[in-house]
């Protein structure tokens, strides 16, 4: 961890109380409790200076509990600094504070994570689906929702059906191969 | 006084100038080289079809150079890319729009099945919701089998017979009176 970086994680760890802290290949991650993060992620950005949020992403961990998770991915320039924040949200109580009053860009990430996960944000100015429509029923990228996906129907706005999936996963097979043996067919596993 | 009437006469100046055909061959030849294509680009298909309308390919050659952004002035909607279900009903309201006499050109795999899209959000095929008349293989297909197509679909425009085939049913409901 680099100097700066471990007197941040200090300081957290001072004011926060952290569940879990994780370093990978030059990468600190922190798990946090999810009634601090609001306050945890003001204190980074205005006293600690992480002034770009690069990322905002859902995870969904079917089988564990808290089954959702969400990530904050956390840059400070000055030094060069990156930072990563989770927080495990259960499905009983699905939603997290916002952040899109201190970083902008969560705005629509997490327009996202509601759409794809269904996760809540506390006072989101427009939490609307992103990418489905308006009433599609479905939180798509959740573990027990199908790949080839669940029929639905909005008459004149959208409907949705299920794909033929022939058996197996439908993906390309990276390899020297020739395109034939690379092309997305279905595959067994 | 009498008025003197012009005798149909043997006109020199325009000989050459006057052909005999049907209708139907007429109106096909018409038909199929003034293709109007209304560019449903919805992803990468799209970047081949320029490169097909651009100079090097020159879909002009073919008479189809005229995009048409508005389906009120389109002949044949040339569908390229993924056609998620967002976008469905979209493209079948564009393709309502779109008067008649009017073909579809299913290009590439994705709009033609799917493609490697097999996904709660891509549609399988625009042929779930609109006509196809040519559908084209390639994930893009290069723009020489986006001519080939379109030729292809100029051939089966040359077949029709929409103005012998009214006839014949007129024919047929005066002989049932």
């Amino acid at each position: 961890m680099a100097k700066n970086l471990s007197s941040d994680v200090a300081a957290i760890e001072k004011k926060f109380a952290v569940l879990k802290k994780t370093e990978f290949r030059g990468e600190t991650s922190l798990l946090v409790e999810r009634a601090q993060l609001k306050d945890l992620a003001r204190f980074l950005k205005e006293e600690l200076g992480y002034s770009y949020l690069i990322d905002l992403s859902g995870v969904d961990h079917f089988g564990e509990e808290p089954r959702f998770e969400v990530v904050y991915e956390l840059v400070q320039f000055e030094r060069n600094d990156h930072l990563r924040i989770k927080v495990r949200v259960s499905e009983d109580h699905l939603s997290v504070a916002t952040v899109s009053d201190l970083w902008a860009t969560a705005d629509w990430h997490e327009r996202e994570a509601y759409d794809m996960y269904g996760i809540g944000f506390d006072g989101h100015p427009d939490l609307r689906r992103i990418l489905m429509w308006d009433g599609y029923p479905y939180f798509p990228l959740r573990k027990d929702f199908p790949l080839a996906g669940k029929p639905s129907d909005m008459p004149e706005v959208a409907f949705s059906a299920t794909a033929p999936l022939a058996g197996g996963p439908f993906v390309t097979a990276p390899s020297a191969g020739t395109t034939e043996d690379r092309e997305p067919r279905s595959r067994e596993f | 006084m009498s008025t003197t009437v012009a005798p149909a006469a043997y006109d020199s100046k325009i000989e050459g100038n006057v052909i005999f055909t049907r209708i139907d061959a007429a109106m096909n030849w018409m038909r199929k080289n003034s293709l109007w294509p209304m560019p449903m680009g919805l992803a990468c298909c799209a970047i081949e079809l320029m490169a097909t309308a651009s100079s090097r390919f020159d879909i002009a050659r073919f008479g189809a150079e005229v995009m048409r952004f508005s389906p009120r002035q389109s002949d044949v909607m040339i569908v390229a890319g993924t056609v998620t279900y967002k976008m469905a009903l979209a493209v079948k309201r564009i393709w309502d729009q779109m008067p008649e006499p009017k073909w579809c050109i299913a290009m590439g795999a994705c709009a033609s099945s799917g493609g490697m899209y097999r996904s709660y959000a891509v549609l399988q095929g625009i042929d779930n919701l609109i006509p196809v008349d040519v559908y084209i293989s390639g994930c893009p297909p290069r723009p020489e089998a986006l001519i080939e197509g379109l030729m292809k679909l100029q051939a089966k425009i040359d077949g029709e017979k929409s103005f012998l085939a009214q006839k014949e049913s007129l024919a047929a409901l005066a002989a049932e009176a």
